[in-house]
């Protein structure tokens, strides 16, 4: 049970810090660690608990706490946990101290000034990207788009908007 | 640090309770979208202009954007200790419902719909994403030059498939470079005006 906590430690740990952009850039590897790597699970298993991870509230990068507990139950579940946010938070902890610190200087105005549209463009090639890949085809972009526009022009609340994405989906089985 | 409305921050249960909510409503994704919609325009705890700039950091650095945005207003709120609390909130309850759902999960598959109406909640989640894709492009189009940068990044990711990591580390330095030059210029224009007069 320990050499397992290790390797989940070992496997996950480093990935925290090359989480760029976000939990998306590191499936890839997760996937390749968890099925090829140390056969923690079959493909077939991988792909069960990823779409799982999306279902779940919260950060989709919940799927490592979920290879934790297929692979050793409750403790590699929160070791798992605990190797892929703990490493990224310290070092995004420090950053923000040293940004709190130096807030007025004209290097630090322009470093946030320079980094939103850089942002901007991530956020809409990111939405994109996982539009191209969501389930439903042309369903899947027709429901976005209206929720889109409910959210910008309306003010019907985002959870009742979500629900009827589950409705739409439901009656149309796209 | 920021004051709310009545002059005082949130108190760290406060903080606590509001991140936790945030992730325990996000089902299907559009995290960062929730967050603002609850941050800034509900309890307005932090300006458009600070979450934007957090959330730029948040995606430039290392770690999952929803986590790092979370320190990122906690510590702008109270200090480490907001940013260690925000954190749990984020995390705590939705590795408990994780690990809730997964232990489920065999039974859950079963009822029919559930994956239809999962995916199609997934499906309007983006469209959270998408919103503040947009709004987030409204807010940085400044000048000519942010509007090609955003543009560039876009096209870079979404049309030509180009790493993060390169992406980052080209569009970056780029950006900020040209930021600085507009307030050098900005902050030598005024002191001209101010010479003038």
């Amino acid at each position: 049970m320990i050499i397992l906590l290790l390797d989940l430690i070992s496997v996950f740990a480093p990935l925290s810090l090359l989480t760029i952009g976000g939990g998306q850039s590191i499936i890839p590897a997760i996937h390749s660690q968890a099925v090829d790597v140390h056969q923690w699970m079959s493909n077939a298993e991988f792909i069960e608990l990823f779409a799982l991870s999306r279902l779940t509230p919260g950060p989709k990068t919940l799927l490592v706490t979920m290879i934790g507990w297929h692979v050793g139950g409750f403790a590699a579940a929160i070791t798992a946990s605990i190797a892929i946010f703990l490493p990224s938070s310290v070092l995004m902890y420090y950053l923000v101290r040293l940004w709190a610190r130096h807030k007025g200087s004209v290097l630090i105005r322009a470093i946030s000034q320079g980094l939103a549209p850089v942002a901007a463009g991530m956020v809409l090639a990111g939405t994109g990207t996982i539009l191209r890949a969501a389930e439903g085809g042309a369903w899947a972009w027709a429901v976005a788009i209206m929720t889109t526009a409910c959210l910008l022009y309306t003010r019907i609340s985002p959870l009742l908007l979500l629900a009827l994405g589950g409705v739409v989906f439901i009656v149309a089985r796209p | 640090m920021n004051q709310t409305e009545a002059g005082q921050p949130p108190s760290l249960y406060a903080i606590f309770m509001a991140f936790a909510l945030i992730a325990l409503v996000s089902v299907g994704g559009g995290l960062s979208g929730w967050m603002m919609r609850d941050l800034v325009t509900r309890r307005q705890w932090v300006t458009s202009d600070e979450f934007l700039g957090g959330l730029a950091l948040a995606q430039a650095f290392p770690g999952i954007n929803a986590v790092n945005l979370a320190i990122w207003t906690g510590y702008q709120l109270r200090g480490g200790r907001g940013a260690a609390v925000a954190t749990l909130g984020m995390l705590v309850p939705s590795i408990a419902a994780a690990i809730a759902i997964v232990s489920v999960f065999s039974e859950l598959n079963h009822i029919p719909g559930v994956h239809y109406a999962l995916a199609g909640l997934s499906a309007a989640a983006i469209g959270l994403s998408l919103e503040m894709g947009i709004f987030a492009a409204r807010q940085s189009m400044t000048g000519l030059l942010p509007v090609l940068i955003t543009v560039a990044t876009f096209l870079s990711i979404f049309v030509f498939g180009a790493s993060l990591a390169w992406v980052i580390a080209v569009a970056t330095p780029c950006s900020i470079a040209a930021a600085w030059w507009h307030m050098k210029k900005a902050g030598r224009a005024e002191s001209d005006d101010h010479s003038a007069t």
